[in-house]
């Protein structure tokens, strides 16, 4: 087959033959982009393309463009594939060049800025209309969304048991080998029962099962309601009188608010169980003697801080991971962007209301020697 | 002869222990323009995504330009998949890219156009499928569900293939727009001696296009031939599909 795309120059007359189409130029590409240039530069010559097989409009651009944008003067070829050129002739001389905006920092900043209050506006909103939703189920209780809501307590909160159990119990046996270490220097080796009891049960428990949750459920909620955005589904809801705070936020809320204490009691048990553990062999402290010890060391008001801080911090992270997922526009990009935002968001708000915790229960809960 | 198109010979497709497939075969020559008819659910698209080779039969074998898609052999696969254009039936544009940047992206992949000739070509196929060129900055959420077809088909065409897929091309266009489609893709055809594999519903579109005419019913290829020797096909599918409409398409 004469497929090859070819060129020759034959006495003032340029003469192109053969399947000039994108695939067939490929190989030879730069070779043919050489000779067109060379044969276009000598003016007054006439073009024979009447035994080219195949134009399309990829090769009749590159002639179009070594023509420098004009018709040659003697051209002959067949109508079919005048009208591939005349097309590219068609086309607007001059391409509008893509929008680039400059980089200014004041502007960069101020964009930041903007866009933070816009998500604080945004969760307000979303918590107002969750009060709302909460008022109307006040009223007509049947029309509480059971259903979603056991689904999401058990998907976000039996469902993440052996992982946070793995992970506390990782940290007790860490925090209580290094505890004992240093403790045995000072002779004061009973004091890990303290160290134990008010680290883990306030202050690591609820924040390292808040930083799991928030990978493990809350990336999932935002991906999920934001897959239904892309795929119309919560349009399809709207139109069927469903209200999608209703019935796809407000259980994922709940359900992780009442998930929260729950999984957060079970890993800090799993945790001081580690810790326990650690204890024994390192220190040859007795079970018995730990845990008849650890409710004089530890007052129940910790106990009751650690829940409470749960049950927060699953609001929290439960409420941004919605909204984001809200606000995932109909893209790929858009959904991956505004999951990572959850994430990120949710852990540095539950450390930043975590310490908030700390100023605010500072006289609570600390045994005073 | 020249090698034909597209072979595929005994194909059976399985989902599950459902046979959508069984011991099906077809060869479309070069320059044919191919209506695949069947009814819905009836495995048309199943039998698009075979011969592009995103779906393995179960048996039998898929020949594009003779090249069994089968062969590992990497480079031959790959140049065979440059040699067609698909048109999904849902569009499949990519969502993060904007139109624009949707039909340059294969032009992109070859490396070896410069970014001027790359613009030049995406407004031409704009330009050919009706869409201005101040649309290429818009992303695919924001496009209308015709215009979104339209973008696809620019995307399909954006690498001069020889091998056309197309899925139901004309559903969701107004019939103006649907003609100038037909009109179109008749013009490539003629241009450029396209091989055309079109699934449709839309007797117009068929009518104005197609020169042959593939039935896919009772899991196999019942008929396939000259468009107006399959019309007189005597069975229940093909009656009913063409209907009374069958001697106007004459
Ligand atoms: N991935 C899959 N898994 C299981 N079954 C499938 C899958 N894809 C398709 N099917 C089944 O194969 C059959 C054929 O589907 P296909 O999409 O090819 O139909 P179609 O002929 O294109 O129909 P339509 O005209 O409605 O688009 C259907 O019954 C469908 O349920
Ligand atoms: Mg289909």
């Amino acid at each position: 087959m004469s497929s090859i795309p070819s060129l020759q120059v034959e006495s003032g007359k340029v003469v192109l033959a053969g399947q000039w189409t994108l695939a067939a130029m490929l190989p030879r590409l730069t070779d043919l982009q050489l000779a067109l240039k060379d044969a276009a530069s000598v003016p007054n010559r006439i073009w024979d393309l009447t035994a080219l097989a195949r134009l399309d409009s990829a090769a009749a651009v590159l002639l179009w463009r070594s023509w420098g944008n004009c018709w040659p003067e003697g051209l002959v070829i067949s109508d079919l594939h005048r009208q591939v050129l005349e097309r590219v002739a068609d086309l607007p001389r001059e391409m509008p060049p893509p929008p680039m905006r400059p980089f200014r920092v004041p502007e960069f900043l101020g964009g930041l800025l903007l866009k933070a209050l816009s998500n604080l506006h945004g969760l307000i909103a979303l918590f107002g209309q969750l009060l709302l939703d909460m008022a109307h189920l006040l009223r007509s209780p049947k029309e509480m969304p059971w259903k979603e809501f056991t689904a999401n307590l058990y998907k976000s909160g039996a469902q993440a048991m052996p992982v946070t159990a793995l992970v506390g119990f990782l940290i007790g046996v860490t925090i209580s080998y290094l505890s004992a270490l240093q403790l045995k220097n000072f002779g004061a080796d009973l004091f890990i029962i303290n160290i134990l009891g008010i680290s883990i049960i306030r202050e690591l428990g609820p924040v390292l099962v808040a930083v799991l949750v928030a990978g493990r459920s809350g990336s999932a909620m935002t991906a999920q309601i934001g897959v239904m955005r892309v795929t119309e589904e919560i349009d399809a809801l709207s139109t069927m009188g469903i209200s999608r705070s209703l019935r796809v936020v407000l259980p994922k809320i709940l359900g992780l608010t009442a998930a929260m204490p729950l999984i957060v009691l079970w890993a800090s048990g799993v945790a001081l169980f580690g810790g326990m553990l650690a204890a024994m062999l390192q220190l040859d402290l007795s079970l018995i003697y730990f845990l008849d010890n650890l409710p004089r060391a530890v007052p129940v008001a910790n106990l009751l801080i650690g829940l409470g801080k749960g049950l927060v911090f699953g609001f929290v992270i439960a409420l941004i991971a919605c909204y984001f997922g809200l606000r995932v526009k109909p893209n790929t990009e858009s959904l991956s962007a505004n999951t990572t935002s959850a994430v990120v968001t949710a852990i540095t708000t539950v450390i930043l209301v975590d310490a908030l915790f700390a100023v605010f229960t500072r006289h609570v809960g600390v045994p005073q020697l | 002869m020249s090698v034909p198109v597209v072979e595929l010979a005994g194909i059976n497709t399985v989902f599950g222990r459902e046979y959508v497939h069984r011991d099906l075969s077809l060869v479309i020559g070069e320059g044919q323009v191919v209506g695949l008819l069947g009814g819905s659910g009836s495995g048309k698209t199943t039998l698009l995504r075979e011969m592009l080779g995103l779906l393995r039969p179960a048996a039998g074998s898929v020949r594009l330009f003779g090249v069994d898609l089968q062969e590992p052999d990497q480079v031959l696969q790959r140049n065979v998949r440059r040699r067609l254009g698909m048109l999904f039936q849902h569009g499949a544009l990519f969502s993060a890219l904007s139109v624009f940047d949707n039909i340059a992206f294969p032009l992109r992949e070859l490396k070896c156009l410069d970014e001027d000739w790359i613009s030049r070509l995406v407004h031409l196929k704009l330009a050919m499928v009706e869409l201005d060129a101040s649309h290429g900055k818009l992303m695919p959420a924001e496009l209308s569900g015709g215009m979104f077809k339209r973008v696809a088909l620019a995307r399909a065409l954006a690498l001069e293939p020889e091998l056309l897929l197309l899925d139901e091309p004309t559903a969701g266009l107004d019939p103006d727009r649907s003609q100038n489609f037909v009109d179109l893709i008749g013009a490539l055809q003629r241009e450029l001696g396209l091989t055309i594999v079109m699934v449709t519903h839309d007797l117009q579109t068929l009518a104005g296009l197609a020169s042959h005419v593939a039935v896919l019913a009772e899991q196999r290829i019942i008929a396939f031939g000259p468009k107006d020797q399959v019309m007189t096909v005597d069975h229940p599918f093909v009656t009913g599909f063409f209907g009374a409409d069958r001697r106007k398409l004459l």
